[in-house]
């Protein structure tokens, strides 16, 4: 019998695109129901697992080989997983929305199952048994009774393919029978990471390889007025000047010469006021067009809201935020005689090498895009941009060619993570309870993929045109309903048609803002009801899951029931002490988390400091407790970072977050402790971690600020100054 | 001007081809292959292209090579001795302090810097240490962790 666990086949749900249309397909990848898509057996045991997703830091290749070799009852040391080469793995489209296990991990997992059985069906015939006498350890298949009649895997299809379907019917292991899925395997790169030899993009080297870097307009919408080329004409080294419409590059022999090639050029930009600058951008968000879309309307909203004995009504942004990879995005692409091999961080290897096809102008099939890890990308950064650029140079040179982004470019020409505006009204009854909820947000798509050329930066430059709109809106609507069972209410998605600033997928897309939105009205109408904010969110929840989730944050953290806000001073009264609470389910059906998040404000100066950070995750069958934990430290000190500090600045013409100064991120002296309770449901289905403990953070923090305060923080980030304001309105 | 300049890097001499004003780091990387050091920012601002200098943790975007001088230049690959680990990339190893791993290059090596200083720090000392060197996947509380793994290694390995 199938296990309901782990779809067969499966590539994920199908989300905000419809089925047919093609655009799933570019966003998820194909089916291949080809067990040798899957896996491949060598003659020396060693068992190659192949996945369309990608590696991005966050430890799905030690979690995919765990599975494959779980289901195949092989030692873990003899998986090596092959990982997002459009000449050697499936088509798994983009690696993102924390579905690499769920998709990839379930795909493997059922073609593993496959060849286990047809493994056993063969050494049945082989070693003339019948395939319940067979039992399989580390690879080798036993008669039960007769431990002298052996045959190995690599002696029944080593070298060999299986030529079957993965059926999605065979057996698969249950959860008591694990003896991987469920332990700290050890992350398989660490020990390279250490030694300097783990490979990164920005590592690779092909032979006859030159350097390029990119000489970009200062601004976005600048146009290129000339380009003196005379200008550099005596540096040692320089290969080529290249320039294309607003594109322009150099390359040179060696790396410093393509930085001084590029420091040096004289190029004369037009550049334009288009900006809003930073004040104004709520505003003029306000005034863009939008595309509607009406999650959920119980009807008579208006009406229940003017009958409630309280209505609230509050509005919430989000900034611009930078997914500021540690490392400037990097690339190396060699066209030559038609054929186009390009190596890249990207994490959807099939849809760029379809971008790619297009803007070299050649089919699908002359092109080999290779994944090659880069730093943490945390959605879509530059990579698949520097890509193009290293195609571009590349044709222009006929030689492989190396692009490394500059720190500024990163910055400035990353895709950001969306801005937004969110509204709530709620209406409570004489008893403090909820009666109506009205939630709006506004904001642009969440997903600009490049997996058509047009979306990509390179061509906006060559071609002065911008990215056309997206064919479909994607991403607000993430956690724009809540989990709470309230008896009526509306949410409404007013996807923006014009971005301010090219945006794309950054760690949670609409969870983000939507739950820091969600969840710190909760606590608004929690405190106007003069209730606990955990009671008040149990009454409302009718999962026993979720429940569990929220009180076994709260009895870590030894939760007090008491109404926010407590107003706790320290002995002199300059440091105020708060607490504060925030709760989702990931898309509202995956992985379930509650924070807790304990802080202190200076009350002078306004600046907050986390002291510890109480996190519960139920993210169904664990498969790496310790990556997990990785991953969720990771998520909560990045979602901090957000919360306490980062903010895309621009004026009216260019961005002013260019580097570490002018676009901070959370530091040593500054990260709280963390404590976090995994909750285990090892018979419940294995759901994405990449992303669901980052949306809870921003609105536990707020809820902290107001509990120690009395003062309602409503617009990202709490700076010292955005802190000391909300004090000094409520005296 | 080039073929006149030598530094040392992980014990040996290395005549370098690049200009003398060439930053350290595209030497160490693109001449000698050494891929411990990165690039991150090119402004000092991030540390993930540190090296030891003596016993002295410094960023090598911007350090000019003909700057280096004769002071001995470790870089990650130089901590390994006859193939075994330094204790610091142990620990790194033991604490799975890493996420991409992309700035671990200088969280080792200001570790190492800082040890070497102070065998036992505090852990507000380790934290202003490592103030200076940029994690974006938040992977700040295994990297501590790791540290005072690195302390306990270093040292009690040495008196053994």
């Amino acid at each position: 019998m199938a296990d309901p666990r782990w779809k067969p086949g499966s590539q994920g749900r199908n989300r905000g695109a419809s089925s047919g249309s093609g655009r799933a397909e570019a966003f998820w990848g194909q089916l291949t129901n080809r067990l040798d898509d899957w896996l491949a057996f060598e003659p020396d045991g060693i068992i190659l697992a192949f996945s369309g997703k990608v590696e991005l830091g966050t430890g799905v290749r030690t979690a995919l080989a765990q599975i494959v070799a779980e289901e195949l009852d092989v030692p873990f040391e003899r998986v090596r997983m092959v990982m997002g080469d459009t000449a050697l793995t499936p088509n798994e489209g983009f690696t993102a929305g924390s579905m690499t296990i769920q998709a990839s991990g379930s795909a493997l997992r059922n073609a593993a199952a496959e060849a286990r059985r047809a493994l056993l069906q063969m050494a049945s015939d082989l070693l003339d048994a019948a395939v319940e006498e067979l039992e399989v350890r580390d690879g080798t298949i036993a008669v039960s009774h007769h431990p002298d009649r052996t045959v190995s895997y690599a002696e029944l299809i080593g070298g060999k393919r299986f030529n079957r379907e993965v059926t999605g019917n065979a057996p698969l292991k249950r959860p008591e029978e694990y003896r991987l899925v469920g332990t700290s395997v050890p992350r398989l790169d660490i020990p390279q990471i250490v030694a300097g030899q783990h490979g990164f993009i920005q590592d690779l080297v092909v032979p006859g390889m030159l350097h390029g870097r990119l000489v970009r307009p200062p601004s976005p919408g600048a146009t290129l007025v000339s380009i003196d080329e005379t200008s550099i004409r005596d540096l040692p080294g320089l290969v080529k000047v290249v320039h294309l419409g607003n594109f322009a590059g150099v390359v040179a022999e060696r790396e410093e010469q393509a930085i001084l090639a590029a420091e040096r050029l004289a190029v004369s930009w037009e550049e334009k006021s288009a900006l809003p600058g930073n004040q104004n951008l709520y505003a003029y968000l306000r005034l863009q067009p939008t595309q509607d879309n009406v999650l959920v309307d119980t009807g008579d909203i208006e009406a229940r809201l003017n009958r409630a004995a309280h209505h609230l009504h509050a509005v919430y942004e989000q900034p611009y935020h930078a997914h500021a990879s540690v490392g400037p995005s990097c690339a190396v692409a060699d066209v030559r005689e038609g054929q186009v091999t390009v190596w890249a961080a990207t994490a959807g290897p099939y849809p760029l090498r379809g971008a790619l096809a297009q803007l070299a102008g050649v089919p699908n099939d002359r092109v080999r895009l290779i994944n090659v890890e880069g730093a943490g990308s945390y959605g879509h950064n530059g990579a698949d941009d520097v890509a193009a650029d290293a195609v571009v140079l590349s044709r222009e040179v006929g030689r492989p060619v190396r692009v490394q982004w500059s720190r500024e470019q990163e910055f400035i020409w990353e895709p950001k993570g969306p801005a937004g505006i969110m509204e709530v009204d709620g209406g409570l009854d004489e008893n403090g309870q909820v009666v109506a909820w009205d939630y709006r947000i506004w904001s642009p798509s969440h997903a600009s993929r490049s997996f058509i050329a047009d979306q990509l930066l390179t061509v906006h430059l060559i071609t002065g045109q911008p990215a056309p709109p997206m064919p479909f809106a994607f991403g607000a609507e993430r956690n724009a309903r809540t989990n709470y069972a309230f008896p009526h209410q509306r949410v409404t998605v007013h996807y923006l048609a014009n971005s301010l600033l090219r945006t794309s997928a950054f760690r949670s897309l609409g969870g983000t803002e939507n739950t820091f939105a969600n969840e710190s009205f909760m606590d608004e109408l929690a405190a106007a009801a003069q209730v606990d904010a955990i009671e008040f969110r149990l009454r409302y929840l009718n999962d026993p899951r979720a429940q569990e989730v929220i009180k076994a944050a709260a009895t870590r953290a030894g939760w007090e029931a008491h109404p926010s806000p407590r107003l706790k001073r320290s002995q002199d009264g300059q440091v105020a002490f708060g607490r504060g609470i925030a709760f989702a389910q990931y898309e509202n059906d995956q992985a379930i988390v509650a924070t807790i998040i304990n802080l202190q404000v200076d009350l002078t100066s306004g600046e907050v400091r986390v002291q510890d950070v109480v996190i519960a995750h139920d993210c169904g069958l664990i498969i790496n407790p310790n990556g997990l934990k990785n991953q969720i430290e990771g998520n909560v000190i990045q979602s901090l970072s957000r919360a306490l500090k980062e903010e895309v600045r621009f004026d009216q013409t260019r961005i002013t977050s260019v580097d570490w100064e002018s676009y901070p991120i959370l530091k040593f002296t500054e990260v709280p402790e963390i404590e976090i309770i995994l909750i285990n449901r090892p018979h419940l289905p294995a759901v994405g971690a990449g992303e669901p403990s980052t949306v809870t953070t921003a609105a536990a923090v707020a809820n902290a600020i107001f509990d120690a305060t009395g003062a309602r923080l409503r617009r990202l980030p709490f700076t010292p100054e955005r802190v000391k304001a909300g004090i000094e309105q409520m005296l | 001007m080039s073929g006149e300049l030598v530094i040392r890097v992980n014990g040996k001499p290395h005549t370098v081809q690049a200009a003398p004003e060439t930053p350290l780091l595209y030497v160490l990387r693109n001449e000698l292959g050494l891929h411990g050091p990165q690039f991150g920012c090119g402004l000092e601002q991030c540390g993930a292209c540190m090296v030891l200098v003596g016993s002295e943790a410094k960023n090598s975007c911007k350090l000019k090579v003909s700057e280096a001088g004769q002071a001995p230049i470790t870089t990650l690959e130089g901590l390994i001795e006859d193939g075994k680990l330094h204790p610091v990339q142990r620990a790194f190893i033991e604490e799975e302090a890493a996420q991409c791993g992309y700035c671990i290059n200088g969280m080792i090596i200001s570790t190492i810097a800082l040890l070497l200083k102070n065998p036992e720090p505090s852990d507000k000392k380790i934290r202003a240490a490592l103030d200076g060197n940029i994690c974006r996947c938040g992977t700040h509380l295994r990297i501590l962790r790791a540290v005072r793994r690195a302390a306990e290694l270093m040292w009690g390995e040495a008196e053994v």
